[in-house]
């Protein structure tokens, strides 16, 4: 029943979309949001960086965007915007792959970006962010501020991208503490802040005094805050909503590459590619490093610095699974790209089973 | 503070929200109105209720402005189904979809805002108790609320005749109408009292369970609070045993996840919804015929002349 609803106001704001569109020759960028542009998270990051698109070439572009479009009905609202006149139509969630890629088929003029997506097409590119670059970092943060040993973990579906930044988080934590130890609890929504609210809440409980997050509300970093205790923000820098207890947080950054990719479309030279951006190319950056003692803060920008710089690689070989096998190393000296967007295990250390 | 204690404590906060939404729409179903807006007036409740509190920087005001939102809402839905007679199913799915929009348009000046937490009660002594101290006697305002909210549902349902009146609408609108009874009068109140627990719940919602405001984080609760009153069979000690089942199914699942006992994520998460169909199923057994429906529930009124 809320799914429905959800599509009847994904249809009415789509109706809203239709009737404003008048004829211009701009370029209109389309935009599909998961969540509410609301949610302090992940859709709020998207739109910054819609906005960033309207900023810097206003003149030339017009903007829509949809917001709350459910991933199993999102080809209805893609297809929306590529009818109306969309040429260049972002859509912003893992789950709307396969749509992208049949609306795409049906319209071969119109191009597509895909977020976090791992299929393209001649005019499907993807794009995602080296997010496990800064849990890696959160990671080490973690185990040395957490006082009982016990870091935690709020995650959203236990899908590649969700279980690489556990893995992340948790080898950053184990390289400056062997002994940590993490809990994990999964919402089975990437939003629903009152849900979020109650994992963190059942982690808290069970000893985990720091608490790391894959979903896409503040409501976690809260959750940790009412306790006293430590978080870190995710998607975007949610220190107004937990001052004393974010330490920092994985800040997505779409804006630049918006931009670019709109230019190309403006001029011409938009190719389909696969794009995947960490903290060296600014897709990724961390928020400043608060509430910390100086010592931590220093060796979190050390590792930040590390990564950027191509020195320390967060899934350097060699990589064991739970039992102790060691993972082929793909990319050399880590782990290859497709392993790491393919990743469906636990490493070594993980005290849990990962829901398959 | 023990475990099981903090279990506890969780439990009542996932609880009480769906409690207080429960108890309002019984009281509305009872009088024969099915009022399905239930998730968009908890959702203008959330909204005006952190707006209020915001602005006037005072809870109490916050709550004022959750239940005057919530009131407000369901009027429209009043004067829709009661004035204009109505199909009540769509009216108030409409209802849903407008307050879930109109909420965005109100709380989006207050994206970002956050609140204190509200004071819990603090009884030395008795606070500190072990295990049973915080439970009984270290909640906030809002949970007792509930809990009087439920006991006075039920005192004034079966106890009272003002609460037969209601019920005698709601069993057959025709006699009661013939006996001279103000069907439509009864049903207005019952309905703005309904917009008024939905609207408390959501101001417990972004005032206590988040302490901020976002769109659409009723996240389906309206929908589980309308279940709940079919659940509860239309009584109010049912529906305080159906939301505190449906709370702690719902915390124990993400208890048990972190515990990491090895039951997948999935499986756990699906756990208060077979709960409550097993509940359900084991209820419908018991009392085959009489499922406790008032006999009237979702028809239109029109008074004859």
């Amino acid at each position: 029943m809320k799914r429905l609803l959800t599509h009847l106001l994904a249809t009415a704001a789509l109706a809203a979309v239709a009737s404003s569109a008048s004829a211009q020759d701009k370029l209109k960028v389309g935009f599909i949001y998961v969540g509410p542009v609301g949610d302090h998270g992940w859709s709020y990051q998207h739109d910054v960086g819609r906005k960033a698109i309207e900023e810097q070439l206003g003149d030339k572009v017009e903007t829509t965007y949809v917001e709350s479009v459910p991933e199993a009905d999102s080809e209805r609202a893609i297809e929306q915007l590529a009818r109306t006149g969309h040429k260049l139509i972002f859509t912003t969630s893992f789950g709307y792959m396969e749509p992208t890629l049949k609306v795409a088929k049906k319209y071969p003029d119109v191009k597509f970006e895909h977020a976090t997506g791992i299929k393209r097409a001649d005019n499907v590119s993807t794009y995602a962010a080296k997010f496990h670059e800064g849990r890696y970092i959160i990671g080490q943060i973690a185990a040395k501020m957490s006082k009982t040993g016990v870091i935690g973990y709020v995650g959203a579906y236990p899908i590649p991208e969700v279980v690489a930044g556990i893995n992340a988080y948790f080898l950053g934590a184990q390289s400056v503490r062997p002994d940590i130890k993490i809990k994990i609890v999964w919402a089975n929504s990437w939003y629903d802040p009152g849900k979020e609210a109650d994992a963190a809440k059942a982690l808290l409980d069970q000893g985990v005094d720091v608490l790391a997050q894959h979903t896409d509300s503040p409501a976690p970093l809260q959750a940790a805050e009412a306790r006293g205790l430590y978080g870190f923000g995710q998607a975007s820098d949610m220190i107004r909503f937990a001052p004393k207890t974010q330490l920092t947080a994985i800040v997505d950054n779409w804006g630049d590459y918006y931009v670019q990719r709109t230019k190309a479309v403006l001029d011409g030279t938009w190719k389909s590619q696969d794009v995947w951006g960490g903290l060296d190319s600014g897709m990724v950056k961390m928020a400043p490093y608060t509430n910390m003692p100086d010592d931590v803060k220093k060796m979190a920008e050390e590792t930040e610095e590390a990564i950027r710089s191509g020195k320390l690689n967060p899934f350097k070989c060699p990589v064991f699974k739970q039992d102790g096998t060691e993972v082929e190393c793909g990319g050399g000296t880590a782990l290859s790209d497709e392993q790491i967007l393919g990743m469906n295990f636990y490493v070594k250390g993980i005290e849990d089973k990962l829901p398959q | 503070m023990t475990i099981v204690e903090a279990i506890l404590l969780t439990v009542v906060t996932a609880s009480t929200p769906l409690l207080i939404a429960a108890l309002g729409e019984l009281v509305t179903e009872r009088s024969g109105v099915l009022n399905l807006g239930v998730e968009g007036m908890m959702a203008m409740g959330a909204a005006c209720g952190f707006a209020g509190a915001i602005l006037f920087d005072s809870t109490l005001a916050g709550v004022l402005c959750g239940i005057l939102a919530g009131v407000a809402t369901s009027a429209l839905f009043a004067f829709i189904v009661l004035g204009l007679a109505a199909n009540q199913v769509a009216s108030g799915l409409a209802l849903t979809i407008l307050g879930l929009g109109l909420s965005g348009l109100i709380g989006a000046p207050f994206i970002g805002a956050r609140r204190d937490p509200v004071a819990h009660l603090n009884i030395p002594g008795l606070t500190d108790l072990p295990l049973v101290g915080r439970l009984f006697f270290g909640q906030d305002a809002f949970v007792y609320a509930s809990l009087l909210l439920c006991l006075g549902v039920g005192w004034f349902l079966f106890r009272t005749r003002k609460g037969l009146l209601l019920r005698a609408v709601g069993e057959n609108q025709a006699s009661a109408h013939s006996l001279g009874l103000p069907v439509l009068r009864v049903r207005l109140l019952a309905i703005l009292f309904g917009g008024a627990c939905a609207g408390l719940a959501g101001a417990y919602l972004s005032l206590v369970y988040t302490r901020f405001w976002s769109p659409g984080m009723t996240s389906g609760r309206g929908w589980i609070a309308v279940a709940l009153v079919v659940f509860a069979a239309w009584r109010p000690g049912w529906a305080f045993f159906g939301a505190y089942l449906f709370g702690a199914a719902t915390v124990l699942q993400l208890h048990a996840q972190a515990a990491a006992i090895g039951i997948p994520a999935q499986a756990l998460s699906a756990l208060p919804y077979v709960a409550t169909i097993v509940a359900l199923v084991v209820l419908s057994l018991g009392r085959r015929r009489d499922t406790g429906a008032p006999g009237s529930l979702g028809m239109p009124f029109v008074p004859d002349r």
